[in-house]
């Protein structure tokens, strides 16, 4: 299967939307090489404006410049944009509703060696919990590009997260990325797995392990957060009785907590939740990673069985 | 640009006339920090009356002048001076803080017509303030951007960061004022958290600083000519003022910090402005 960079379909992508819109400018906290702004640094110099390691006033800037009408994209790591600087994201960028972007490289434990310093595993929760954020966690290069451009488009603040390593190609070049919109993977009655960004890939892999069991599940891949596509959780949920969350995050607060409450407020129905179990995790290969933490394709099946059987 | 004593006293008069609103807003609302109002009212008098290049009638004109009170807790003499320059009707003041209002506890930029910038947790107006300015750079206005920075903000990492930002994108479009009435919710800034020898950190970080009496409408208005004048780096103002300042039971005590008057000393505050 190919394979892409998350990180650099953003760099591209901000490129290209600098190209048709002089409306962009990027402010980056001295990781342009590794957010992939470098490129735009190049394309723009006038409209990049490096702060350096300084995330709080990374956002202040962000805000006051959208505060005039440009649209700026802020870059740094998910843990970082999430928590030093997460009071300056809900105060001064969500609270007056402004026009900033947050888009963050090394989302989860995708940078898996670097340790629990640099794994964003808490962000989903934090920025989901903030009235004004729309959340969006894109599933492949491919979709990058264009949850990227719909970020753009979209008029108030956004939290787009991306992963550390190359990650395989699941969507073609026409697929139809709308913020709010699941994209069902796979259609079985068994069971309903959800999954997002990064994890889809790994949940795919669950999907024939499941295949083997004689489990026929369905797949719904989720890379918006929120707004959440509730109407999808719901269909499924009736349709197969049984749901399974997963993501590179920790189970509470952020996919699972948001598909759970979903379940309990309109169709209750058993769920198991895919995800750091209230720990963290550390240095490691991020294959590993998974198969420590419970996150791995075999976990996922097995938690795909367990929740067969709490079926009613 | 030379200014006549008549002018002077008239910027005079109308910071005595926000005190007095002030006090009153902070009455009626019976929460809000009196201390910190006085003692930058002559200064907010002086950039909206003065310096400043706005039009009321046009909150969100793309050229005009910014202001951000990065000390939002001193809000109140913020909204006097709005409304008394026609931003909104001045019946609004006597809403500060109560359900339904334009006017929030804590600047509100999408409630109140006027308010550039969201503020009220310290130490972040500055940063905000140099992306307005650097706004205003790639896009060729001539606009200034102002920040009204209070003396505990320095307290806060994050101002420095944002110092530190404004000098290497030579930010000469904005304008630091400190107000320096140095006191802060427990005490002293020399006692909580001494923040001297303040003109020696700003002057490190590469600023431009001059050090004025925050209560001489003339120092001031010369102290932002000059800080309008001075090309490639960005200048600070650092005025020096009196927490409370022009009623006597205020000034300088930092139990007035956030607390509002009873009925009885807002009359006796009035009266004292008043004479």
């Amino acid at each position: 299967m190919q394979k892409g960079f998350t990180r650099e379909a953003y760099g591209e992508e901000l490129v290209e939307l600098g190209k048709q819109n002089s409306n962009i400018v990027v402010i980056e906290a001295d990781i342009s090489s590794s957010t992939k702004t470098c490129y735009f640094a190049k394309a723009f110099p006038d409209r990049f404006f490096n702060v350096g390691v300084a995330e709080q006033n990374e956002v202040m800037i962000a805000a006051g410049i959208a505060t005039t009408g440009l649209i700026p994209f802020v870059s740094t790591y998910a843990v970082f944009a999430s928590m030093r600087a997460c009071e300056q994201v809900r105060t001064f960028v969500c609270y007056p509703r402004l026009n900033v972007k947050i888009a963050v490289a090394h989302g989860g434990i995708t940078p898996c060696t670097d340790g629990v310093t640099h794994q964003a595993t808490e962000d989903l929760s934090i920025m989901r919990t903030i009235p004004n954020m729309t959340v969006i966690v894109p599933t492949d290069y491919v979709m990058t590009k264009a949850a990227v451009r719909a970020a753009a488009e979209h008029i108030g603040p956004v939290y787009l997260r991306f992963t550390r390593d190359e990650i395989p190609i699941i969507y073609d070049k026409n697929m139809d990325f709308k913020i709010g919109r699941s994209f069902k993977l796979a259609d079985g009655p068994d069971v309903t797995l959800i999954s997002i960004g990064d994890m889809t890939y790994i949940t795919l892999e669950a999907l024939d392990l499941l295949k083997k069991m004689g489990v026929s599940a369905t797949l719904i891949d989720m890379p918006t957060l929120k707004p959440l596509d509730k109407a999808a959780i719901i269909k499924a949920a009736r349709e197969t009785g049984a749901i399974v969350t997963v993501e590179d995050h920790q189970i509470n607060g952020g996919l699972g907590s948001a598909v759970a409450e979903v379940l309990a407020e309109n169709c209750p129905v058993p769920q198991q939740r895919i995800g750091l179990r209230d720990t963290f995790a550390e240095s490691g290969d991020f294959n590993l990673l998974l198969e420590k933490y419970s996150m791995s394709p075999e976990h996922i099946a097995n938690a795909a069985m367990r929740v067969i059987k709490r079926k009613a | 640009m030379k200014t006549d004593i008549n002018n002077v006293t008239n910027l005079e008069k109308i910071a005595n006339d926000l005190r007095i609103d002030v006090i009153k807003m902070i009455t009626l609302a019976g929460s809000g920090h009196p201390g910190g109002s006085l003692s930058a009212a002559d200064i907010v008098a002086t950039l909206y009356f003065h310096c400043m290049n706005v039009d009321p009638a046009n909150p969100n004109w793309p050229d005009r002048d910014r202001f951000i009170m990065s000390k939002g807790h001193a809000c109140p003499v913020w909204y006097a001076a709005l409304a008394k320059k026609g931003y909104f009707d001045r019946n609004r003041l006597d809403t500060l803080r109560k359900i339904n209002s334009i006017l929030q506890g804590h600047p509100d930029m999408l409630k109140t017509p006027g308010v550039d910038m969201t503020t009220g947790s310290l130490g972040n107006g500055l940063g905000a303030g140099v992306g307005m300015a650097l706004s205003g750079k790639l896009r060729k206005k001539k606009y200034i951007t102002y920040v009204l920075i209070g003396c505990s903000e320095h307290d806060e990492g994050v101002l420095w960061e944002s110092a530190m930002s404004a000098v290497k994108f030579q930010s000469d479009n904005l304008i630091g004022i400190i107000d320096y009435n140095k006191l802060q919710i427990d005490g002293f800034n020399s006692q909580v958290m001494p923040i001297e020898p303040i003109m020696d950190k700003w002057t490190s970080f590469g600023w431009h600083v001059q050090r004025i009496n925050g209560h001489d409408i003339l120092q001031i208005i010369e102290a932002i000519d000059a800080a309008k004048a001075k090309k490639g780096l960005p200048s600070v103002i650092i005025a020096d003022t009196i927490k409370g300042k022009g009623v006597s039971f205020m000034e300088n005590k930092y139990n007035w910090h956030g607390r509002a008057p009873t009925k009885q000393e807002c009359d006796l505050a009035i009266k004292e402005l008043a004479a």
